[in-house]
Order: structure tokens, then C-alpha cells, then sequence
């Protein structure tokens, strides 16, 4: 079986698009300027994994990363 | 109206390849099928016509030069015949540079987050409703003219706290200074001394007692020295605000209208599963989008291997980048439930627009009520639908029956 997921915003590229926290709302969370950073330290809950690579494929920035442990 | 006598003339185009002109009837009719020509010629085409100006016609062109503010200025962001004199204060920040951009930009921020536009939701939905009650018994209507032009309007009026019923005052606005001044720059003169006054009363007015909306959010910004914006910053953002939230998503609402109104399957697919409606206002946005923005070459470079030089403007097309085959496979096509979109309607790098937020809940709630209302509408074949010119492209005239 695989490892656990991990996602990952990257501060300089995000621009605030917010398609992540469309999309896979329990994975992101937007700060006051509407830029998105991952939930906690990124783990990717049992079930989530399709949210987690449907984001990474909507961010026009490319901005975020999903590691596999 | 104007004396076209001494206006430059604009000859048709004979050779798209070596030549284009985004003001030709046949780019305003249809679009598409021009860039996916120019798309297999080179990744970015140039025109003597506006002075020298290039056009990108792939995604990765398109984000290569938006991403590089270095060679590329937003200090013109519209491609015109002639070049007025950039104004010193422009339109923060979307005629921003680095490192004036980012101070700009943020102040603008947090009263168009999403959790921000679901306070507004009600008043947008509200506004949905009283327009389509102007309508609903006569069985007809411009759909454009009565319908998804008002709906950025008066929310955005409400944003600001101006007057709703201004409303055909800041279109007459916009149409002169995103249209008519294309080829006639005293227009945007005209336009912009208009506004002026305009907002001059109101900012009068909120000093004397503030209030809780977007302009008093502008009047009591601070910089990091704890100064108050000046005169011409205020003014500047406050004239961005109205033009960047009137003109395009009206484009954006009117060219979904549209679809739906030719494609009965969307349409009634979208009536039966309202769960599919953020997915397909994704895929709407990429195969529609309303926004080209320019900008000013302003050293020498190359974008994907082609030479740009300096002196040209670039019409930085994110409606082509759309409708690039290499990031949208059936880029031609309207997918609704398409799952894999990271489009570029809302352009790409620090420019991301601000408004974006805004324009999902305006375009989303718009479609929903005209939908739950009139679930069966089509085109008038009796008349024809007129399109806007140049830098924002949405449907002027839509006549539907229902």
C-alpha cells in the first residue's frame, strides 16, 4: 500500500487563485489576502487523496506540491 | 459623434499570419478559430498596426510574459492606435509594477476574499431576482442589456456605496473608455475627467461622515510610513474597481447565457444536477473568458524562442492561453464537467485579479436564479448577437425567448 499524502502551498508562486480551497476545502485554508496555505502540516486524510491531485491539477500557479511518504 | 476623419484608419486584415487586429469584425464575430491559426504559425504573432504590438497565442507564452515583469510593464495595460502619455498615477495596481505592485494590491485584498463575498451573497441574489422580475411575464429579452450587464453593476455599486441607480452612468463610463478609446483617445479624457467628479463628491461626502464601504476602506488605507494614500492613488483604484467589476463579468454572465441558450443539453444538465453549476462556471470561464489584458515591451527578450523587442505593445491574450490544445485537450469544446481546468481567465503571476472572488459569486448566483426561474430559454433566431470590441469580449446584444 502507499504512504501517507502530503500537500503543500508554495508562498511565492500562490496568487490567491483559491481553486484548492474550492475544491478540496478540507485540505486548504485562506488567509486575510485570500492566499491558501495546507491544513496543519499538510497530511492528506485516508479517503482525500483524489481532492489532494484534483487541486495540484486546478492551481494555474502550479503551486502546490503532493508528496507521497 | 466623434470626427473619424482624423481618427486612424484601420484597413481590413489580408494576412492574419503577418498581421492581426483585434478591433477586425471578424476577431469581434469569432475569435477562436484566428488564434488557433496564429497558434500553429508561432507561439506569439506581431502586427505593425497599434505602433508594433505582439500576441502570444499558447498558455506557456502567455504565462512566460506574464510572470516577467522585468521585460513586460503594466504601465499600459490596453492596446490603442495611439499611446497617450502614461499617467503618473495610472490605475494601482493594475498598471503596478514591482515593487509599487504588492503594497498596492494588498491593501485591496481582504474585502474580496471568498469568505467575504458570502456576505454579499444575499444582495447579489437579491439583485438576480429583482432584475428577472423586470422581465419574466414579456416571454422575451436582451439578456445582455437587462440582465448580466446589471448584475456587476449594482454589486459592485453596492461595494463601493454608491448609488445602484448610477448604474447606466458607470456603463457609459466604461464603453468610452475600454471601447470608443480605442480609436479615440479623447474619450478616455472625457471619461476620466467624469469620473473624477464623480468620485471627488463622494470621497467629500465621507470625510465629512465615513462609512463602512469600499471607498472609506481606500480613504483610511495607510502606507508604511502611516500616510494616507494620496489624492490620485484613491482615485486611480477607485476608477479600477468600477471598470475591472462592470465590464468583464457582464461579459463572462451574458457569454454563459448564451451557451445554454444554444445548447439545450448543457442547459438541462445544468438544471438537473445544480451540484455540477462551480465546475461548469470553471469551464464556462476558460472557453469564454472575457479578459485580454497589454502590456508595454520594455527591453529586449525572447518568449519561447522568439525574439521581442522593445517599443511594442503585447496583447497578453488569456482568453488564447484558453484555448491552447497543449494544456486543454478539446481546448474547442465546452466540457462542463471538465476536471482538470487551471485556466487563465483570471490572468497569471502577481496580476491575478482581484476581483475573482467576486466574479465566481456574481457569475454563480446569476446563472443559478436565471436558471431556477427560466430553466428553458433560446436564442431569438429573429435577431443577432452583437459582440463587444477589443480588450474584453461578452455578448452586447443577446435576445432570447423563454
Amino acid at each position: 500500500m502507499s504512504g501517507k499524502l502530503k500537500v503543500h502551498v508554495d508562498p511565492d508562486k500562490c496568487q490567491g487563485h483559491a481553486r484548492c480551497k474550492s475544491l478540496a476545502p478540507e485540505l486548504f485554508d485562506l488567509d486575510d489576502y485570500g492566499n491558501a496555505h495546507e491544513k496543519g502540516d499538510g497530511t492528506v486524510p485516508a479517503g482525500l487523496e483524489d481532492k489532494a491531485y484534483l487541486a495540484r491539477a486546478n492551481c494555474p500557479e502550479i503551486a502546490i506540491d503532493v508528496t507521497e511518504e | 459623434m466623434s470626427d473619424t476623419s482624423i481618427l486612424p484608419a484601420h484597413p481590413p486584415v489580408t494576412d492574419w499570419v503577418h498581421d492581426f487586429d483585434h478591433t477586425d469584425p471578424r476577431w469581434t464575430e469569432n475569435p477562436y478559430p484566428i488564434w488557433d491559426a496564429l497558434r500553429t504559425v508561432s507561439p506569439v504573432v506581431h502586427t505593425a498596426r497599434f505602433q508594433g504590438c505582439y500576441l502570444p497565442t499558447t498558455y506557456e507564452a502567455v504565462r512566460q510574459i506574464a510572470y516577467d515583469t522585468e521585460h513586460f510593464s503594466s504601465r499600459r495595460i490596453i492596446v490603442r492606435d495611439e499611446r497617450p502619455e502614461v499617467q503618473q498615477s495610472g490605475a494601482p495596481p493594475i498598471t503596478s509594477d514591482p515593487p509599487a505592485h504588492k503594497p498596492a494590491k494588498q491593501l485591496l485584498l481582504p474585502p474580496f476574499t471568498p469568505d467575504a463575498m458570502k456576505k454579499l451573497e444575499p444582495r447579489v441574489r437579491a439583485i438576480c431576482n429583482e432584475l428577472i422580475d423586470g422581465f419574466i411575464a414579456d416571454g422575451a429579452c436582451d439578456a445582455a442589456d437587462r440582465y448580466a450587464k446589471y448584475v456587476p453593476v449594482r454589486a459592485i455599486a453596492h461595494m463601493l456605496g454608491i448609488p445602484e441607480a448610477d448604474a447606466d452612468l458607470f456603463i457609459q463610463w466604461i464603453h468610452q473608455i475600454l471601447e470608443l478609446s480605442i480609436k479615440d483617445e479623447r474619450q478616455l479624457r472625457m471619461a476620466a475627467e467624469e469620473m473624477g467628479a464623480y468620485f471627488a463628491g463622494h470621497i467629500e461626502a465621507r470625510k465629512r461622515r465615513p462609512t463602512d464601504d469600499l471607498i472609506t476602506t481606500l480613504m483610511n488605507a495607510r502606507d508604511k510610513s502611516g500616510a494616507p494614500l494620496d489624492d490620485s492613488h484613491v482615485m486611480g483604484s477607485l476608477r479600477l474597481l468600477l471598470i475591472a467589476g462592470i465590464d468583464t463579468t457582464w461579459s463572462a454572465i451574458g457569454a454563459s447565457l448564451w451557451h445554454l441558450a444554444k445548447t439545450p443539453a448543457d442547459r438541462e444538465r445544468l438544471v438537473a444536477e445544480p451540484g455540477l453549476m462551480p465546475t461548469a462556471v470553471e469551464e464556462l470561464l476558460r472557453a469564454y473568458s472575457p479578459v485580454t489584458m497589454a502590456r508595454e515591451v520594455m527591453k529586449e527578450t525572447k518568449v519561447e524562442g522568439c525574439p521581442v523587442k522593445p517599443g511594442n505593445m503585447v496583447l497578453l491574450s488569456f482568453p488564447a492561453a484558453n484555448r491552447d490544445p497543449a494544456v486543454f485537450p478539446d481546448a474547442d469544446k465546452v466540457v462542463l464537467d471538465r476536471k482538470q481546468n487551471p485556466h487563465a481567465a483570471f490572468g497569471l503571476g502577481i496580476h491575478r485579479c482581484i476581483g475573482s472572488n467576486l466574479a465566481r459569486l456574481e457569475m454563480t448566483v446569476a446563472l443559478e436564479e436565471w436558471l431556477k426561474r427560466i430553466p428553458e430559454f433560446r436564442l431569438d433566431p429573429a435577431s443577432s448577437i452583437k459582440w463587444s470590441q477589443g480588450t474584453v469580449r461578452g455578448p452586447r446584444q443577446l435576445r432570447v425567448l423563454f
